[in-house]
C-alpha cells in the first residue's frame, strides 16, 4: 500500500475503494511538453464522476480537477475570470458537441476542459493543466518555470 | 404645474369609458394644456364593470380596479368620488355638484353611462328586488342571498332567485345567483334567451344547455306583479298566469342611457334616450361632448365597452386639436355564459335583403351554427354559434368577403376546416386590438417565433384571447418549427422527459441520455433531469449518480454568492421563530462572522459562509430543532403569511397556521422553476399572496385559492381558482395544482407563463384541478403524498452520511485550509466580499448623519 503525502502533509490512502471496474481513468489530454513538477492531488476513487474538486497548489494557486463519467480526468484553473472568484471546481460538467465542458456556477459561462477556452467568448480562456494518474493518485503537472498566474 | 392658458375639462362619470378618456387625454396632452376634474357618483374609482360577475366569490373590490384609476401621481387630475353632477349651466359653463360646489368648465364630457331599466310592474321596488350594475348592487344581492339561504335551510327547502331578463347580463346574473347557492330562474319576455344575439334555433339550443346547468328558464313570459308573501318570500306573477315564489329578484331587463343631466341642460337627446352627437362625439352644444353608453352617435347608442373606448379616444384627440371621428363599431360578440359558448357576428339575423341562411344543429352535442350569406351564396354576411364557438375568429374575418368554396362547409363538422392561410391579409384576426393577419404574419417574418413573442409585438390575443387558436395556426402555417428540444442532448421537452421518466422508471441520467438522448449532458439537461428524478422519487438529492446532476447550489445545499461563499437561510415556516432559535441564528452569525439580512420571504439570510463551514452551521441549526432551507434551486422557497386571526384584530382565519402546514407539506418539492406561496388571514391581503404562485386568502367561510401569480421580472397577479374552500379541499387543490405544474411546465417556466401557454387557460386549469376532467386528480394527489411521506431534512442527511459530508471541503488536498482568495471588506457600513482583480468595488460610504 502506497501512501502519498501532499504538499500540505495530508496523508491519502489511495486503495481503500477502487474506481469502477469498467471505467479506465486516464488524462483527457496529453501532457504539454516540457518538464513538470507533479503535485499529488487526491486518490482517484475520491472523485465523483461528473463533478470536480478544488486543489490547492504550491504558492497559493488553485486548480479545478474533474473526473468525467467516461473516465477522463481534466484540470483547469479554479478561478472564474468573469466573476473573479475561485468557483469553477463547483461547476457542472458536460459536453458541447463532444467537447468536454464545465459551466461556472455563478453566471454559467462554459469553458472547454481541454483547452480552457470560454466557448461563447473565445477571447477569454483559463489555464488548462496537465494531469496524470499514478498508483491510483491524480497528479497535476505544473511547469517548473513557475505556477500558473492567479492574481 | 398650472399654466395661465390652461383650460379645464370636467368629466361627468368615472366608469370604464370615463377613465379611458382621462388616460387618453393625459397621455397625449404632453404640454399640460388641460386640467381635468372628474365627478364620480359612485364612491368607487373606475373598475372593470364588464368583469363585474367575477366579483362574486372573491368579493375583492381591489381585483376589479382599473390600473391607474386614482391618478395618484398626476396633479392635473382632480378625482372627486361620491360626487354627482346635479346641474349643468351651459350659459355660464358650470357644473353644480351634489356637494353644492360649482365647477367651471371649458369643455364638458358626459360619460354617465346607463342605468338598469326596471319594468314598472307593481312591487318592483319591494325589499329583495335588485339591479345588476355596480359593486354595491352585488354586495346587496350577496347579503340577501345569505339571509335567504339561512332561512331556506331552517325551513328545509331550497332558496330561489329570479332574474327578470334573459339577455347577456341576465344570464350573468343567473350565474351569480347560482354561485351564491341559490336556484336561479330566468324570466324572458321574448320567446328565446339572448334575443338580440341569437335566433330561434340558437335560442333553443342555448336554452337546453342553460337548463342542463340547473337554471330554470321561462321564455315568452312577462313579469306582471311582485308581492310579498306571508312567509317573507316574493310571489312573482307571470303573464301566463303562473306565479313563482322566490327569495329575491334581480332586474336585468336592459339599460337606458343615463341622460337626465343632459336633458335638464337642454341638450338634444334621441327618441329612445341618449345624448345625440355627431361623429366627433360633440353634442348640440359645441363645448359639451358625450362618450360611452350615454352617447347616441348620429342617433345610435352602443352598449359595449369597445366603442365607448373609441369615443373616449376621439374626444381626447379633438380636445387637443385633432381630427378624429368615430368610425362606427363592430357589434360582434363572443362570450362564455355559464361555460356555454355563444357568438354572434355580422348580420346574424339575416336582415340583408335576399340573404340566405345555412344552419347546422347537433342536438346530441348541443351545438348550433348558422351562417348568413348573400343571395348568390358567395359572400359571408354574418352568423351565430352556440355551444361551440371555435370557428368564430375565422368566420368573422370573412364577413363581407367572398367565401372560398361551399359556404356550408364553414360550419359543417364534415367540411374541411377553413385554414388560416386562406384568410385575406387585411382580415382582422384580433378584434379586441384590431390586429390583421398581415401584421401577425409580418411579425413572424421578422422573427417572432412563438406565441409569447407574437403577443408581445402585435398585442394580438392579449385581451380576450379568443383569437389565440387562429394566431397559433398562422404560426404553424408559416412553417416556423417550434423547437421544444431541451438542449443539444435531448430533443424532448421537459414535460416529455417527465413522462418518459415516470413511465419507464429510469432512475439514472446515464441510462436516460443513452436511451433517449445523445452525448454526456450539460448544465441545462442535467439539473432538469435531477429535478424530474426528485419529483418522481424520494432519494436524497446527493444519492449516487444524482449528485453529479445537481446544479451547484443543490449540490452544496446553499446559495452561492458572488465571491464563491454561500448564504444559509434557516427554514422559518410562516416567518415564525422562537426566541431560542433566533438566539442560535445570532450566535451562528457572530461565531462565523456572517453578514445578516432579513429576506423578502420572511426569513433570515446569513452571508459569507465558506463551503467547509456549511456542515457545522447546519449542525448548530439541527441542535435547536431547525433545518436549513431552500433559498436556491428550482423548488419551494417560502410560504409567506400575515399574522392572521390569532393576533390580528381583522383576521378571519389562522393564516400563520395554514402557512406553516403548507410549508411543511411542500418543502423540498422540486419544480420547473422556483415556487413561492403566500397566505393572508383576511381580504386586506397583507401577505401579498396574489403575487405568489399559490396565494391563499381567508374569507369568513374558508379560503379563496389564487394561482399563477409571479413577482420578479414579469409580475403577474394570481387568479382566482376556487372560493370558500375548507382546509382539506384547499390542500387537495394545491396538491393537484402543484403536481400538474411540475409535470407539464417547461424548464424555467414560471406558473404565470405556464398558465398563458395552457390551451384553454384558467378554465382548463380549473377543470383539471377542481373538476378532474382529465381523470388524473388521484394520480396527482398520490404523487404529492409520496413527496410528503418521503421528505427528509436534506441538510441533516448530509451530516449523517460520512461520504456526502466528505465533499464539503475547501480543497481536496487541504480540507481544512480556508480558501486564500476569499476576503471581505468590513470597513464600510456593511461587510462585503472583495473579488479577485477587483480590489475595491465599494462606493464611498454615505456620510453618517449625527
Amino acid at each position: 500500500m502506497t501512501t502519498i503525502t501532499t504538499p500540505f502533509g495530508l496523508a491519502l490512502a489511495p486503495d481503500s475503494a477502487p474506481a469502477p471496474a469498467r471505467t479506465v481513468v486516464r488524462p483527457g489530454v496529453l501532457p504539454a511538453p516540457g518538464p513538470k513538477d507533479w503535485v499529488p492531488a487526491c486518490a482517484v476513487h475520491t472523485l465523483v464522476p461528473g463533478r470536480g474538486v478544488a486543489v490547492l497548489l504550491p504558492g497559493g494557486a488553485q486548480a479545478a480537477l474533474f473526473l468525467l463519467p467516461n473516465g477522463m480526468i481534466y484540470a483547469v484553473d479554479n478561478i472564474d475570470p468573469y466573476a473573479g472568484a475561485a468557483v469553477l471546481s463547483r461547476g457542472l460538467t458536460g459536453d458541447r458537441a463532444g467537447e468536454p465542458t464545465v459551466a461556472s456556477p455563478l453566471l454559467k459561462q462554459v469553458f472547454s476542459l481541454r483547452t480552457g477556452v470560454a466557448l461563447d467568448d473565445p477571447k477569454v480562456s483559463i489555464p488548462a493543466h496537465s494531469v496524470r494518474v499514478q498508483d491510483g493518485v491524480v497528479h497535476i503537472g505544473l511547469r517548473l518555470a513557475g505556477t500558473s498566474a492567479v492574481r | 404645474m398650472y399654466l395661465p392658458t390652461q383650460r379645464t375639462v370636467v368629466v361627468v362619470g368615472h366608469g370604464m369609458v370615463g377613465h379611458r378618456f382621462v388616460e387618453a387625454l393625459r397621455s397625449r396632452d404632453t404640454d399640460s394644456t388641460w386640467k381635468v376634474v372628474v365627478l364620480s357618483e359612485e364612491a368607487e374609482a373606475a373598475y372593470d364593470r364588464v368583469g363585474l360577475s367575477s366579483y362574486v366569490g372573491a368579493w375583492d373590490r381591489g381585483s376589479l380596479a382599473l390600473p391607474g384609476n386614482t391618478y395618484a401621481a398626476d396633479d392635473l387630475v382632480d378625482l372627486r368620488l361620491g360626487t354627482r353632477a346635479d346641474h349643468v349651466d351651459r350659459g355660464a359653463r358650470t357644473v353644480t355638484t351634489s356637494a353644492g360646489e360649482v365647477v367651471a368648465y371649458d369643455a364638458l364630457v358626459l360619460a354617465t353611462g346607463s342605468y338598469p331599466f326596471v319594468p314598472p310592474v307593481p312591487g318592483h321596488d319591494a325589499d329583495g328586488c335588485f339591479v345588476y350594475r355596480t359593486l354595491d348592487d352585488l354586495d346587496g344581492i350577496r347579503r340577501a342571498a345569505e339571509t335567504a339561504l339561512a332561512r331556506a335551510a331552517a325551513e328545509g327547502r331550497e332558496a330561489n332567485g329570479l332574474v327578470v331578463g334573459g339577455g347577456l347580463l341576465g344570464l350573468e346574473a343567473a350565474n351569480a345567483l347560482r354561485l351564491l347557492g341559490l336556484t336561479p330562474h330566468v324570466v324572458e319576455f321574448a320567446p328565446r334567451l339572448m334575443p338580440l344575439q341569437v335566433d330561434a334555433g340558437g335560442g333553443a339550443v342555448l336554452e337546453r344547455l342553460i337548463t342542463d346547468l340547473g337554471v330554470h328558464v321561462h321564455t315568452g313570459a312577462a313579469t306582471q306583479s311582485i308581492a310579498r308573501e306571508e312567509d317573507g318570500r316574493l310571489a312573482v306573477g307571470l303573464s301566463d298566469g303562473s306565479a313563482l315564489l322566490t327569495d329575491l329578484v334581480v332586474f336585468s331587463a336592459g339599460v337606458r342611457p343615463a341622460d337626465a343631466v343632459a336633458r335638464s341642460a337642454g341638450l338634444d337627446v334621441g327618441e329612445r334616450g341618449g345624448v345625440v352627437t355627431d361623429i366627433t362625439c360633440r353634442t348640440s352644444d359645441e363645448n359639451v361632448w358625450a362618450v360611452g353608453e350615454v352617447a347616441a352617435v348620429e342617433g345610435r347608442c352602443y352598449g359595449l365597452v369597445a366603442p365607448g373606448y373609441t369615443m373616449a379616444e376621439v374626444v381626447a384627440d379633438r380636445l387637443l386639436g385633432g381630427e378624429a371621428t368615430f368610425p362606427g363599431a363592430d357589434l360582434s360578440t363572443k362570450l362564455k355564459l355559464l361555460g356555454v359558448d355563444v357568438a354572434s357576428f355580422g348580420d346574424a339575423m339575416g336582415a340583408t335583403p335576399g340573404a340566405l341562411e345555412i344552419v347546422h344543429t347537433d342536438a346530441t352535442k348541443g351545438t348550433y351554427a348558422k351562417v348568413v350569406v348573400s343571395d348568390d351564396a358567395r359572400t359571408l354576411l354574418g352568423g351565430i354559434l352556440v355551444g361551440d364557438a371555435a370557428a368564430y375568429t375565422t368566420l368573422k374575418a370573412y364577413v363581407g368577403r367572398e367565401v372560398p368554396g361551399d359556404p356550408g362547409a364553414l360550419i359543417s363538422p364534415a367540411g374541411a376546416e377553413l385554414g388560416a392561410d386562406a384568410l385575406p391579409d387585411d382580415a382582422v384576426i384580433c378584434s379586441c386590438n384590431n390586429v390583421t393577419k398581415a401584421s401577425i404574419c409580418g411579425a413572424i417574418t421578422e422573427g417572432a417565433c412563438d406565441l409569447a413573442a407574437l403577443k408581445g409585438c402585435t398585442s394580438a390575443g392579449t385581451t380576450c384571447g379568443g383569437c389565440l387558436p387562429t394566431v397559433k395556426r398562422l404560426l404553424v402555417d408559416s412553417g416556423v418549427e417550434l423547437s421544444k428540444a431541451l438542449c443539444e442532448h435531448f430533443e424532448q421537452s421537459r414535460a416529455e422527459l417527465f413522462e418518459i421518466v415516470a413511465s419507464t422508471g429510469i432512475r439514472t441520467f446515464s441510462a436516460l441520455v443513452a436511451r433517449y438522448g445523445t452525448g454526456t449532458g450539460c448544465e441545462i439537461c442535467k439539473p432538469t433531469v435531477a429535478s424530474i428524478l426528485a419529483s418522481t422519487g424520494s432519494d436524497h438529492v446527493l444519492d449516487g449518480e444524482q449528485a453529479a446532476l445537481q446544479d451547484s447550489n443543490d449540490h452544496f445545499l446553499a446559495n452561492i454568492q458572488r465571491n464563491g461563499t454561500y448564504s444559509v437561510v434557516p427554514r422559518m415556516p410562516g416567518g415564525e421563530v422562537t426566541a431560542e432559535q433566533l438566539i442560535t441564528i445570532g450566535e451562528v452569525a457572530r461565531d462565523f462572522g456572517l453578514y445578516v439580512k432579513v429576506t423578502g420571504g420572511q426569513r433570515i439570510d446569513l452571508f459569507g459562509v465558506r463551503v467547509e463551514q456549511l456542515p457545522a452551521i447546519w449542525q448548530r441549526l439541527v441542535d435547536v430543532g431547525m433545518e436549513s432551507g431552500q433559498a436556491y434551486g428550482k423548488s419551494l422557497r417560502t410560504v409567506k403569511s400575515c399574522v392572521g386571526s390569532s393576533w390580528c384584530r381583522y383576521g378571519v382565519q389562522d393564516s400563520v397556521g395554514m402557512a406553516v402546514d403548507l410549508e411543511h407539506r411542500y418543502r423540498g418539492l422540486r419544480s420547473p422553476h422556483k415556487l413561492k406561496l403566500g397566505v393572508s388571514g383576511c381580504a386586506r391581503e397583507c401577505a401579498e399572496a396574489r403575487g405568489k404562485d399559490v396565494g391563499v386568502i381567508a374569507t369568513d367561510k374558508g379560503w379563496n385559492l389564487y394561482v399563477c401569480g409571479n413577482g420578479g421580472q414579469t409580475p403577474a397577479h394570481a387568479r382566482l381558482l376556487a372560493s370558500d374552500l375548507d382546509d382539506e379541499t384547499l390542500v387537495r387543490y394545491i396538491d393537484r395544482f402543484l403536481m400538474f405544474y411540475v409535470r407539464t411546465a417547461d424548464r424555467l417556466q414560471r406558473t404565470a407563463p405556464w398558465l398563458d401557454s395552457l390551451e384553454g387557460g384558467l378554465d382548463h386549469l380549473r377543470a383539471v384541478v377542481c373538476d378532474d376532467v382529465l381523470g388524473i386528480a388521484d394520480d396527482l394527489e398520490a404523487a404529492m403524498a409520496r413527496h410528503v411521506a418521503g421528505y427528509e431534512d436534506e441538510w441533516k442527511a448530509v451530516l449523517d452520511d460520512p461520504v456526502k459530508l466528505a465533499r464539503f471541503v475547501s480543497f481536496v488536498n487541504a480540507p481544512e485550509e480556508a480558501d486564500p482568495t476569499v476576503a471581505f471588506d468590513e470597513s464600510g457600513p456593511r461587510k462585503v466580499p472583495v473579488l479577485l482583480g477587483m480590489p475595491s468595488t465599494r462606493r464611498p460610504s454615505h456620510p453618517q448623519s449625527t
